[in-house]
C-alpha cells in the first residue's frame, strides 16, 4: 500500500494501558475512495485502535497521519519508558509528540460513530444532526446569542434539512432521537457524523445488533453513502456477510496484533484468520 | 520550638476528629459514589444528643456517649433508607441533591428545635476530660491528648475489619463493583447500612471530642467541618480509610499552624480550601487516589 | 392548539404578568398587609429567578455540577456595592477603617456598576474555569464549593478592609429609584439566557450534558464550551448577587452562604433541570412559600387555650425542608422537567382534568375501558 496515496496512514500504532497491551505495533492504510475493514475477535483492541486514532486515547506510541500530514504522534516516555512492552519504542523519540483532541480531529475531516449508540436522548433527530453542524459555523457566541449570525444559524438548519431529506429521516425531523427503532437510530448517527462534512467516516460496528435483512440494507446504504459523499470509509465489523461483501481491502487483528490483511477472498482463506475466530465460512 | 510542638499536638488532635469524620465519607464515596453532603449535620445532631442526654436528662457522660452513638447511628442508618435508597438507580446528581436536601432539612430541623443561639455543651460534666496534662513544657486537656491515640486505634480496628472479616470483604467488593456484587449473592443493603452505622458512629465519638473543648453546639456547626472533613477524605484519596486518618491530620496540622501565625490566622478556614484546590489540580484523583477511564 | 392561538395566549399571558407586577407596584403597601408580602414576593422572586436561570444554564443544560453560586452572588453584591453607596455616606459606612483613597470618589450610574458586578464575577469563573471545570463531577461540585468559601472569607479579610470594610459589610447601598428596575434587569438578563440556549451553543451545551463523549467526536470543544457556559452563568449570578444587595441595602460576607448555594440549587431542582420556564415558576412560588404561605407556621397559634403543637418559630422552613425533600424523591424532574412551559402541555393539562370530571359525573369513573366497541361507543 502506498503510504502517499492513502486517507489515512496507520504506523506502529500500540496502546498500554498498564500492564495490558491492547493495541500492538498495528499499521494499516486507508486508500481513498474505498471502504477498509478492521476485523477481530471480541476484545481485539479494534476500537481502541479506533479511539487512538479519533484521539479519544493518546497512543503510548506511534504515528498516525491524514492526508499526508501527522495528526497524532507519541513515544513511551517517563514511567511508560520502562514498563513498555511494545515495539518500535525509540522510533519516534526525537519527535514531538502530537496530542490533538477529538473535536479538533473532527475539524480536519474524521467523523466517527460509536458501537454503543450515543445519540443526544433530550433532542430530536433534527436537532440532534444540526448540533454537528455547530463546529462549522461561522459564528461567536455574542452573534449566535443575538442574532447577528441568523444567516449561519439558517444555513445549518437548511443543510441538516437536506442532510435529513437525502437519508430518508425527513419524516422524523421532530421526533425525540431515541424514540426511533434502532436501525433507524443506527442511520441518524451516520446522518449526524455527515453533518461534520467528514472526508474519512469511521463506523464502529454499524450492524451491531442487526438481522441479516437489516445488514443488507445496511450494507447499500453504505455504500451508496460513499459514493454519494465522496467519502471514504473505514469501519470496525462483525457480520462477515457485510465486511466481505463490501470492503475493498481487511486487516484483521487478534489479541492488538495483526495477523492477516488483504482483499475479502484472501483474508476469506487465510487460516490463521479461519482459526481466530471465522470457523467455517460459508459460501452462498 | 514549645509552640511548635503545642501547634503539632493541637494540630493532630484536630485532625484526628476530622480524620473520624472523613472516613465516614470516604467509605459512603466507595460504595455509593454518593458526598453525603448530611454527614456533617449528622455529625452536629450527635452533639445536640449530647446535650439532651446529659444536660436535659441528666444522664452520666458514661452512658451518655453509648447512648448518643446509638442515636446517631440510627440516624445515619434511617436517612439512609428513606432518602438515599430510592435513588439508587437514578442519576447520580439526584442522590447528590438528596444528600444536600437533607443537609438542609437538619440544619432547618436544628434550628427549630434547638433554636438558632448555641446550646452549652456539657463538658464541664465530664470532668476528667478536661482536665489538665503537661508534657515537658507543653499543657493541653486530657481529650486533646487522647484523641489521636484513640483515632489511630480505631483505624488500626477498622482495617482490620476491612481486610480480614466477612463484611469488610463485601465491603471491597461492592465499592469495586457495585452490580457484579449484588449478582454474586451480596447483600448489597446489609452492606450499605453497615457502612452508614460505621460512618455515624465515628461522626458520634468525633463529636464529642470535638464539642468538648469547644463548649458548645449550633444549628450550622457541622456546615464548615463537614465540608472540610471532605477535602481530608479527598486528600488521602476517596475510598482509602488510611488515606482519611493522612487527610485529617494534613488538615489540622495545616490549620493549626495557619491558625497560629500572626498575619495569616483569618485565613485558617481558607487554607483547606486553598489545598484542596491545588491537589485537585496537581492530582484530580487525590494523594492515594483513583483512576476510573470511561469505556468509550 | 394553532401557532396563533398560541401566540395569542402567550401575549396575554405576559400582559396579565405585567399588569399584576404593575397593580403591586402601584397599589401595594410596603409593608403591613398581606398584600405587601406580594409585593416581596415580587422582588425577591424575580431576584432568585435570575439566579436560578443563571445557575441552570450551568448545572441543568451543560450539565455541570457547579456548587459555587453563593461566591459569585457574593463577588458581585460587593462590586455593585462598592461602587454605587453614595460618595457622602461613605465615611459613615467605612467608619471603622476608612475608604481607600483611590477608591472614595468612585460613583458610578447603577446599570453600570450592574455590568461591572457581572464582569468582576465572570473574570473570576474565567480565572478558574479552565482547571475546575476538568475535574469528575463529584470534585467540581467541592471545588467550586471551596472556592465560593475561599472568595468568602478573602473579601472580608483585613488587608481589603478599606474597598470591603471586612467584617463589617457593606450598608447605604442604593438602589433604583423605580419599583420596576428589578425587573426590568432580570427580564433582560434572562431574555439574553433564553437566546443563548436557543441558539447554536445552546444546543452544543445540551450535546456536552447528554453525551459529552459524542459531542466532542462531532467536534465541539469540551473545554472552550464548559467555561463558557460558567463563565457567563458567573456572569450573571454576579448581577443577581448584586441585585440583591440593592435590594436588602446592605451585605456582608455572611450573606451569601452555602445554604444560599444549596437554597437556589433546590429551587433548580424544583423547576426542573434544563427548564428555564421551570426555574421561573419555582423560583416565585418558592419564595412565596417561605416568604408568605408558610409565615403563620412560624407563630405560636392558640385553640381557647390549649397551645396548638409544633407552631412555633422555626418550623416554617422545616415544612419548606419537607415539601423540598418531597419533591427531590417524588418528583425528581421537577414541575417542568426539562422541557418548557408551552401552551400545548397546559391544553393537554385542561383536558385531562375535563376528562375525569365527565368520568366523575357519568358514574364511569371506576369502571373499566370495554375491550369491544359498544354500540354507538368510542369508536371513532
Amino acid at each position: 500500500m502506498n503510504e502517499a496515496a492513502s486517507v489515512l496512514h496507520v504506523e506502529n500504532v500500540t496502546m498500554q494501558f498498564g500492564g495490558v497491551v491492547a493495541v500492538n505495533n498495528l499499521s494499516m492504510d486507508v486508500a481513498p475512495g474505498g471502504i477498509t475493514a478492521l476485523i477481530g475477535p471480541n476484545g481485539a483492541g479494534k476500537t481502541t485502535a479506533f479511539n487512538c486514532i479519533t484521539g479519544v486515547y493518546e497512543p503510548t506510541n506511534g504515528l498516525v497521519t491524514f492526508m499526508g500530514e501527522p495528526m497524532v504522534r507519541n513515544h513511551p516516555a517517563g514511567k511508560m519508558k520502562k514498563q513498555y512492552l511494545g515495539e518500535n519504542g525509540d522510533e519516534y523519540a526525537a519527535l514531538k509528540p502530537i496530542s490533538p483532541t477529538p473535536d479538533s480531529i473532527t475539524r480536519l475531516g474524521i467523523a466517527r460513530t460509536f458501537q454503543n449508540i450515543r445519540l443526544w436522548n433530550s433532542m430530536t433527530v433534527f436537532d440532534n444532526v444540526l448540533t454537528a453542524k455547530h463546529m462549522r459555523a461561522k459564528q461567536n457566541v455574542f452573534t449566535a446569542t443575538f442574532r447577528i449570525s441568523r444567516s449561519e444559524e439558517k444555513r445549518m438548519r437548511d443543510e441538516t434539512t437536506a442532510l435529513l431529506e437525502e437519508q430518508n429521516l425527513l419524516q422524523y425531523a421532530d421526533d425525540m432521537a431515541t424514540s426511533l427503532p434502532y436501525g433507524l437510530q443506527r442511520r441518524l448517527e451516520i446522518a449526524r457524523a455527515l453533518a461534520t462534512e467528514p472526508k474519512l467516516l469511521l463506523l464502529d460496528e454499524p450492524a451491531a445488533g442487526m438481522n441479516p435483512q437489516e445488514t443488507q440494507e445496511l450494507a447499500e446504504f453504505i455504500v451508496q453513502t460513499k459514493d454519494k459523499y465522496g467519502l471514504t470509509v473505514f469501519l470496525i465489523e462483525h457480520h462477515m456477510d457485510l465486511v466481505m461483501k463490501i470492503s475493498d481491502y481487511i486487516y484483521v487483528i487478534d489479541f492488538g496484533s495483526e495477523i492477516s490483511e488483504g482483499v475479502p477472498s484472501k483474508v476469506q482463506n487465510d487460516q490463521r484468520v479461519i482459526d481466530a475466530y471465522l470457523g467455517v465460512v460459508e459460501h452462498e | 520550638m514549645d509552640t511548635f510542638l503545642q501547634n503539632c499536638l493541637n494540630g493532630l488532635s484536630i485532625g484526628s476528629i476530622y480524620a473520624l469524620i472523613a472516613i465516614g465519607y470516604t467509605m459512603v464515596y466507595g460504595i455509593l459514589r454518593l458526598i453525603n453532603f448530611a454527614h456533617g449535620d449528622i455529625f452536629m445532631m450527635a452533639g445536640y444528643f449530647m446535650i439532651i442526654c446529659m444536660t436535659d436528662l441528666l444522664i452520666p457522660w458514661y452512658i451518655s456517649i453509648i447512648i448518643v452513638i446509638i442515636a446517631t447511628i440510627i440516624l445515619g442508618v434511617v436517612i439512609e433508607k428513606v432518602a438515599y435508597k430510592p435513588l439508587r438507580d437514578a442519576p447520580r446528581m439526584s442522590i447528590m441533591i438528596s444528600a444536600i436536601g437533607v443537609s438542609y432539612l437538619l440544619e432547618n430541623l436544628a434550628t427549630y428545635i434547638f433554636s438558632a443561639q448555641p446550646k452549652s455543651y456539657p463538658y464541664d460534666k465530664m470532668g476528667f476530660l478536661s482536665s489538665k496534662v503537661t508534657l515537658g513544657n507543653i499543657s493541653t486537656t486530657l481529650v486533646t491528648f487522647i484523641t489521636p491515640v484513640l483515632t489511630i486505634l480505631l483505624v488500626i480496628a477498622l482495617v482490620i475489619l476491612i481486610r480480614k472479616t466477612k463484611i469488610g470483604m463485601a465491603m471491597r467488593a461492592v465499592s469495586r463493583d457495585f452490580e457484579t456484587s449484588q449478582l454474586m449473592g451480596v447483600r448489597i443493603n446489609a452492606v450499605i447500612s453497615f457502612t452508614f452505622v460505621i460512618g455515624s458512629g465515628l461522626a458520634a465519638l468525633g463529636s464529642v471530642l470535638y464539642f468538648i473543648p469547644r463548649a458548645s453546639v449550633y444549628p450550622l456547626a457541622g456546615s464548615l467541618p463537614g465540608l472540610k472533613c471532605f477535602v481530608a477524605a479527598v486528600f488521602g484519596g476517596i475510598g482509602s480509610i488510611p488515606g482519611a486518618l493522612v487527610g485529617g491530620f494534613l488538615i489540622g496540622l495545616s490549620e493549626t499552624f495557619v491558625k497560629g501565625s500572626a498575619t495569616l490566622s483569618q485565613y485558617s478556614d481558607v487554607i483547606t480550601f486553598v489545598l484542596l484546590i491545588i491537589v485537585l489540580l496537581v492530582k484530580p484523583t487525590g494523594l492515594f487516589g483513583e483512576k476510573i477511564k470511561e469505556k468509550v | 392548539m394553532t401557532k396563533t392561538a398560541k401566540r395569542n395566549c402567550s401575549i396575554i399571558g405576559l400582559a396579565a404578568i405585567a399588569a399584576i407586577i404593575v397593580c403591586v407596584g402601584q397599589f401595594a403597601p410596603k409593608s403591613g398587609s398581606q398584600w405587601a408580602n406580594l409585593r416581596t414576593v415580587l422582588q425577591l422572586g424575580t431576584i432568585y429567578a435570575l439566579v436560578a436561570v443563571s445557575m441552570n444554564l450551568c448545572n441543568g443544560f451543560t450539565g455541570l455540577f457547579s456548587l459555587g453560586q453563593a461566591g459569585f452572588m457574593t463577588l458581585g453584591a460587593y462590586t455593585y456595592a462598592i461602587l454605587t453607596i453614595p460618595v457622602a455616606s461613605r465615611a459613615g459606612v467605612y467608619y471603622l477603617y476608612g475608604v481607600a483613597g483611590w477608591l472614595s470618589n468612585i460613583v458610578l450610574p447603577i446599570p453600570v456598576a450592574l455590568l461591572a458586578a457581572g464582569l468582576m464575577a465572570a473574570l473570576l469563573a474565567a480565572l478558574i474555569g479552565a482547571p475546575v471545570l476538568k475535574l469528575k463531577s463529584d470534585y467540581l461540585a467541592i471545588a467550586t464549593l471551596g472556592f465560593a468559601e475561599v472568595v468568602r472569607i478573602v473579601i472580608a479579610s483585613s488587608p481589603l478592609n478599606r474597598i470591603t470594610n471586612g467584617s463589617l459589610g457593606l450598608t447605604k447601598i442604593p438602589g433604583f429609584s423605580s419599583y420596576y428596575g428589578i425587573f426590568i434587569v432580570a427580564v433582560i438578563c434572562i431574555a439574553v439566557v433564553v437566546l443563548l440556549i436557543n441558539s447554536s451553543y445552546g444546543r452544543a451545551f445540551k450535546a456536552i450534558r447528554d453525551d459529552e463523549v459524542a459531542a466532542e467526536a462531532m467536534g465541539i470543544n469540551l473545554a472552550h464550551h464548559k467555561q463558557m457556559s460558567f463563565i457567563i452563568s458567573s456572569f450573571f449570578a454576579g448581577i443577581g448577587g448584586a441585585l440583591m444587595a440593592m435590594y436588602m441595602g446592605a451585605v456582608s460576607s455572611t450573606t451569601f452562604t452555602i445554604a444560599v448555594t444549596y437554597f437556589i440549587l433546590l429551587i433548580v431542582v424544583i423547576g426542573g433541570m434544563g427548564s428555564v420556564t421551570g426555574s421561573i415558576i419555582s423560583s416565585l412560588l418558592v419564595i412565596a412559600a417561605r416568604e408568605w404561605w408558610l409565615r403563620p407556621l412560624d407563630q405560636t397559634q392558640y385553640i381557647g387555650t390549649h397551645q396548638v403543637p409544633l407552631l412555633k418559630a422555626g418550623f416554617r422552613m422545616v415544612v419548606f425542608s419537607v415539601i423540598l425533600m418531597i419533591v427531590v424523591l417524588f418528583f425528581r424532574k421537577g414541575i417542568m422537567g426539562d422541557k418548557e412551559f408551552n401552551w400545548d402541555d397546559v391544553a393537554k393539562f385542561f383536558r385531562a382534568i375535563g376528562r375525569f370530571f365527565k368520568r366523575l359525573f357519568t358514574g364511569q369513573l371506576f369502571k373499566k375501558k370495554s375491550k369491544t366497541p359498544e354500540a354507538g361507543g368510542d369508536a371513532k
